[in-house]
C-alpha cells in the first residue's frame, strides 16, 4: 500500500488555478523529486499535502488516513514533516529549541523525553555544526546551516515522509552539495520516504530515484530520474519548445 | 533625596501597570496578529466581578470580601476565563480575517462588554475598598511610599520573571514562542493552533485581572471606563516596543510610565493638566525615528 496517494487534487487561489487535478502515489521508502519551472504548482502541491492550503478538489490519503482538508497539526501527527521553501527556522529560538518544537506532539506518549533526547543526538551526529552552536539563535546561522536545521527539525518529529521544498534555494552550489550529501547519508541510516521539490533536474539525476516533471499545474512526465533527465521529452518540457 | 525616590517609585508603579497591559496585548498580537482593543474592557469587567450587580452608588461587595489569598486567584481566574471566552466565541470566527477586520471586531467586543457592565452596574463610579491594608504608607529613606506601590512593583517583577521562565522553560512556552514567530510552521510541526491561542488569551486575561486588582486598590473606585486609559497607554507601549515583541512591550511600558511621571514633575504647573499631550508628543518623536519600534519582533513583517 502506498504511503501517500493523491487523486485528482486541485489547488486554487481565488480564480488562479495552481494545481490541476493531479493524481499520483508514493510508496514507503521511495524518493520522489518533483521538478519543473517556476510557477508550475510544485510548492502549492506541497502546501496542499501539508494542509496549509486545503485542496479545492480531489482527495489526499496519507499513512492510511484521509487527510483532505485536515489541519496541518493533525497531518504532522500522522507522520508528515515539512521543510518549507525558505526553510522557516524560528530565528529567535536557539537551535536546540528549534529542534525540540516538533517533539511536543508525542509528549502524551510514554518515554517521549528519552526518545527526543536520542533523536537530538542523532540529528547532531548527522549535522555536527548544529551541535557546536546548539545554544545560538537560529537566526544567526548561515543559509546552509539553516537548511540543515530545518531538515533536522523535520527529522525530530519522527516522520514517515519528509517533504523538502527547494533545498538548494539561495545556497551556493558547494553548500547544496553538502546538504544533499547529508541527506543521502541519512537515507542509508534510517528508513525514510522523501519528496523533494527542485526547480532543476540536475540534483534528481545525481541522487537518483523517481522524478516527476510539473508544468502549468499538471504532471507532464513521471519516471526514473536518470532516464528521464537525459530524455528529449524532458528538455522539451523544460524549455517549452515542441510537444513533450 | 526623598522626593527623588518618590518620583522613582511613582514611575515604576505607573510603568508596571502599562507594562502589564502592554504584555497582555503583545502576547495576543504575537500569536494571531490581533490588536485586542477589548483588553481594557476585560480589565474593567474583572473589577466588577468583585461586586453584585446593582445601579446604586454604594457597591455591594461580593467576592471583594474574600481574604486576599482567595481573592487574587478568583480575579485571575475570572480574567482568564473571560478572555478565553472572547477567543472561543468571537475571535475564533475571525482567525483568517485580515488584521484590520480583527481589530474592528475587538472594538465591537469591547463595547459589548462595556455596555453589559453599564446595564448591570450603571455608569456611575462606585467606591470600593479593595485590600485596604495596602494603602498604608511605608517610610523608605525619608520618602513615604504607599505599600500598594511597592506591592505593585514587586508583583509586576514577579509576573515578568514568572512569564519569562514559563516561556523559556516549559514545553507550552516553547510552542508559544515558535507560534509567535511563524504560526504556520509551528502547526506543521504539530503545535496545536487552538491550544496556543487559548493559552495566550488565558495569560492575557490573567494579566488584565492583575491590572484590575492594582487599579481597584489604587483608585478605590470601580468605573466601567477604568480599563480604557490603561489600554490606550498599553497599546502605545506595544507599538513603541515593536509590535509583538514582549520584551519591547515591557520596556516601553516602563518608559511611558517614567516619561509621564517625570513630566508631571518638571512641567510648569499650568501645563500639567496637559501632561498626556506631552507624553503623546514624545511617542510621536520615538516613532519618527524608530517606526519599527524599539525592539522590532521577528516574523512580523514576512508573515503570510
Amino acid at each position: 500500500m502506498s504511503l501517500l496517494a493523491l487523486s485528482n487534487v486541485s489547488v486554487r487561489y481565488g480564480r488562479l488555478v495552481a494545481v490541476r487535478g493531479i493524481t499520483f502515489s508514493l510508496g514507503e521508502g521511495e524518493i520522489l523529486f518533483i521538478t519543473g519551472p517556476n510557477g508550475a504548482g510544485k510548492s502549492s502541491l506541497l502546501r496542499a499535502i501539508a494542509g496549509v492550503t486545503p485542496p479545492s478538489g480531489g482527495r489526499i490519503d496519507f499513512a492510511g488516513h484521509d487527510i483532505t482538508g485536515r489541519a496541518p497539526e493533525d497531518i504532522a501527527r500522522f507522520g508528515l514533516a515539512m521543510v518549507p521553501e525558505g526553510r522557516d527556522v524560528f530565528g529567535g529560538l536557539t537551535i536546540e529549541e528549534n529542534l525540540m518544537v516538533g517533539t511536543g506532539m508525542h509528549s502524551a506518549t510514554r518515554g517521549w523525553k528519552a526518545r527526543a533526547a536520542t533523536g537530538l543526538e542523532a540529528v547532531y551526529a548527522t549535522f555536527p555544526v548544529l551541535k557546536d552552536r546548539r545554544h545560538a539563535q537560529a537566526g544567526l546561522l548561515s543559509g546552509g546551516q539553516q537548511q540543515m536545521l530545518a531538515i533536522g527539525r523535520a527529522l525530530m518529529t519522527n516522520p514517515r515522509l519528509v517533504a523538502i521544498d527547494e533545498p538548494s534555494l539561495g545556497l551556493a552550489p558547494n553548500i547544496t552539495d553538502q546538504v544533499y550529501e547529508r541527506l543521502i547519508a541519512l537515507l542509508a541510516m534510517r528508513k525514510l520516504t522523501l519528496l523533494i521539490v527542485e526547480q532543476s533536474s540536475t540534483r534528481a539525476m545525481m541522487v537518483g530515484g523517481r522524478m516527476m516533471l510539473m508544468r502549468g499545474g499538471e504532471i507532464l512526465l513521471d519516471g526514473d530520474a536518470r532516464a528521464l533527465g537525459q530524455s528529449e521529452a524532458m528538455q522539451a518540457a523544460y524549455f517549452g519548445y515542441g510537444e513533450p | 533625596m526623598g522626593s527623588l525616590l518618590q518620583v522613582l517609585f511613582d514611575a515604576l508603579s505607573l510603568g508596571s501597570l502599562y507594562a502589564l497591559g502592554a504584555l497582555g496585548i503583545a502576547l495576543i498580537f504575537g500569536v494571531m496578529r490581533l490588536v485586542n482593543f477589548a483588553h481594557g474592557d476585560v480589565i474593567a469587567a474583572c473589577v466588577f466581578a468583585l461586586l453584585w450587580p446593582s445601579v446604586d452608588a454604594v457597591a455591594i461587595i461580593f467576592a471583594g470580601n474574600l481574604p486576599w489569598y482567595l481573592l487574587v486567584p478568583f480575579v485571575l481566574a475570572i480574567g482568564a476565563a473571560l478572555s478565553v471566552a472572547c477567543e472561543a466565541l468571537v475571535f475564533r470566527r475571525f482567525r483568517h480575517a485580515n488584521p484590520a477586520t480583527m481589530m474592528i471586531a475587538s472594538f465591537a467586543l469591547g463595547f459589548v462588554i462595556r455596555y453589559f457592565l453599564l446595564m448591570l452596574f450603571s455608569s456611575r463610579p462606585k467606591s470600593i475598598s479593595l485590600l485596604p491594608a495596602l494603602s498604608q504608607p511605608v517610610e523608605i529613606l525619608g520618602a513615604r511610599i504607599p505599600l500598594l506601590q511597592l506591592i505593585t512593583i514587586a508583583v509586576t517583577m514577579a509576573v515578568l520573571f514568572g512569564l519569562t521562565a514559563f516561556l523559556r522553560r516549559t514545553r507550552f512556552g516553547l510552542e508559544m514562542r515558535a507560534a509567535a514567530e511563524n504560526f504556520t510552521m509551528a502547526r506543521m510541526l504539530g503545535v496545536r493552533a487552538n491550544r496556543v491561542i487559548m493559552g495566550a488569551f488565558a495569560l492575557s486575561g490573567a494579566l488584565a485581572a492583575a491590572i484590575a486588582l492594582i487599579l481597584g486598590s489604587q483608585t478605590g473606585t470601580a468605573n466601567i471606563m477604568m480599563g480604557a486609559s490603561v489600554m490606550l497607554m498599553a497599546f502605545i507601549a506595544t507599538v513603541i516596543g515593536g509590535m509583538g515583541s514582549l520584551a519591547g512591550a515591557v520596556l516601553a511600558g516602563f518608559l511611558l510610565g517614567a516619561v509621564a511621571t517625570v513630566m508631571q514633575v518638571i512641567l510648569p504647573p499650568d501645563a500639567r493638566a496637559f501632561r498626556d499631550a506631552f507624553v503623546y508628543g514624545a511617542v510621536i518623536l520615538v516613532l519618527i525615528f524608530r517606526p519599527q519600534g524599539l525592539l522590532s519582533a521577528r516574523g512580523t513583517r514576512e508573515r503570510v
